[in-house]
């Protein structure tokens, strides 16, 4: 069978993903996510008297502990499952990425283990962040400038 | 390449899983199922490599022989180098033979070993496959913790050991033939749809089995794929009919029966070197032996896959091997 009309096989006996419905649930997710966010950085500022910038670093931290956390205890692979990226895009996603990895590897040894492979899957969001950051700062050096 | 055996017979098989397969529909088949899925170890690699000890001794306690007995030592795993294999067999004095066919492993070993007793090379021939869902995971996919969403056509990796003894002394269940199978490209490169990657090579190893023994496919009481899964099942039942005008009646895939697939998240089935000789060495052969099926063929699929050349984009070859067994 050429490979072609193979293709078209395969095409009809594939599944459809539930794109909408999965769509759904990371906005809701997501959104869901915003808004604890948001309470942190007003609780911190008020009680902690801090700036709204300070406030944010708190709240990231939180968040990233908590992910971790949870990550270890060993549920939050269920519950990105569950909400994909309403949970994977948040900061959640890349300590959760970057925690799993390290349980994964420890037993392979601190350095040749957990340093090696910690950023496995999250190594690649710090690369392209810094990428997409030095290119946006450059578009807005020069949108500046005119 | 068929070949057809007078004298080798299967004389005793064990089976040994983990939790998920215990709570599955063949639970009360296997000979022992974990609860956990360290079975007392520190890591995956070591805990598959453990379950591989587990189904030798728990087959050798069964037909009452010791390691010493065994002339040769059959195993092959998913894991690089094959890990669990290699560390299961520190522990046999017989000569040891690691065999990698991906998921085909369980029949590329019953073909090879029915082959070397049947020459007389050896007396007593142990094939043992073996594959750790964490294990597997952790080697082609994510961390386990991390548990990405994935798509439906994925199949979920067994965890599982089993084992069989071949030897040219009588008994239920004989190995008739065996065809090895050719690598075939379908062009498909989608790691997460391992049924469409393996159903060309299934057909066309169960194909050309029938041709070399002159038979069609109502010889057989059924025909059993290793792990195509719910979709790559209904590929390969179709791509049978369009390339060979063959109609797959009295089939199966043991992808499909290790798990229930409605109530346990294993999305399109099991898979996984383990999957084909957990299914065919409990279930199938209890059937065999209680007259249900009398001739069955079991065409264990393996995708060949290295995570590196699916980065690079390279479809995805695969293999399948077919052994036709034989009630007596």
């Amino acid at each position: 069978m050429e490979k072609t009309k193979y293709k078209d096989l395969v095409n009809k006996h594939t599944p459809k993903e539930d794109v909408f419905y999965n769509a759904i649930i990371a906005f809701l997710i997501g959104g869901l996510m915003g808004i604890i966010a948001q309470g942190l950085i007003d609780f911190y500022s008020y009680y902690l008297s801090i700036s709204t910038k300070e406030a944010t670093v708190c709240m990231l931290v939180t968040l990233i502990f908590l992910s971790c956390l949870f990550t270890s205890l060993g549920f939050f692979d269920k519950l990105v499952n569950f909400a994909k990226c309403g949970l994977i895009v948040p900061i959640t996603g890349f300590a959760h990425a970057t925690m799993s990895a390290a349980l994964e590897y420890r037993k392979e040894g601190m350095i040749t283990g957990i340093g090696a492979n910690m950023l496995k899957i999250s190594g690649a969001v710090i690369i392209f962040g810094v990428v997409s950051a030095w290119t946006f700062s450059v578009i807005r050096a020069i949108v500046g400038a005119i | 390449m068929t070949f057809n055996y007078k004298n080798v017979y299967i004389n005793e098989t064990a089976t040994v899983t983990g939790p998920y397969e215990g709570k599955g529909p063949l639970s009360k088949y296997f000979d022992y199922s974990y609860e956990d899925l360290y079975f007392g170890c520190k890591t995956w690699e070591q805990a598959e490599s453990k379950l591989v000890s587990d189904a030798v001794d728990i087959l050798l306690g069964k037909i009452g022989l010791t390691r010493f007995d065994v002339d040769l030592f059959m195993a092959g795993d998913l894991l690089n180098q094959i890990t669990a294999s290699n560390y299961a067999a520190v522990n046999m004095p017989s000569s040891f033979a690691g065999v990698y066919a991906a998921c085909a492993t369980s029949t590329l070993e019953l073909a090879l070993g029915a082959s070397i007793v049947e020459s007389g090379f050896a007396e007593r021939v142990v094939c043992a496959t073996s594959s750790h869902n964490n294990a597997a995971e952790k080697q082609f996919r994510y961390p386990v913790e991390y548990g990405g969403p994935k798509r439906k056509t994925t199949t979920f990796t067994s965890t599982g050991s089993a084992a069989c003894l071949l030897s040219a002394k009588k008994s239920s269940i004989r190995i008739e033939s065996a065809t090895l199978g050719s690598v075939i490209d379908s062009g498909i490169n989608d790691v997460y749809h391992m049924g469409a990657v393996m159903a060309p090579a299934a057909a066309t190893t169960i194909y050309n089995h029938l041709k070399d023994n002159n038979r069609t496919i109502d010889y057989y009481d059924l025909i059993l794929t290793g792990d195509l899964g719910i979709y790559g099942k209904e590929i390969l039942k179709e791509y049978m009919q369009i390339e060979y005008g063959i109609n797959l009646k009295n089939y199966n895939d043991t992808g499909v029966m290790l798990y229930d697939l409605k109530e346990q998240p294993v999305y399109a089935g099991a898979s996984g070197p383990a999957c084909a000789p957990l299914v065919t060495y409990s279930y199938i052969m209890d059937a065999m032996k209680k007259g249900k099926y009398k001739r069955v063929l079991l065409v264990a699929t393996g995708a060949l896959m290295s995570p590196s050349m699916a980065n690079e984009k390279l479809s995805i070859p695969a293999i399948a091997h077919a052994v036709s067994l034989e009630a007596i």
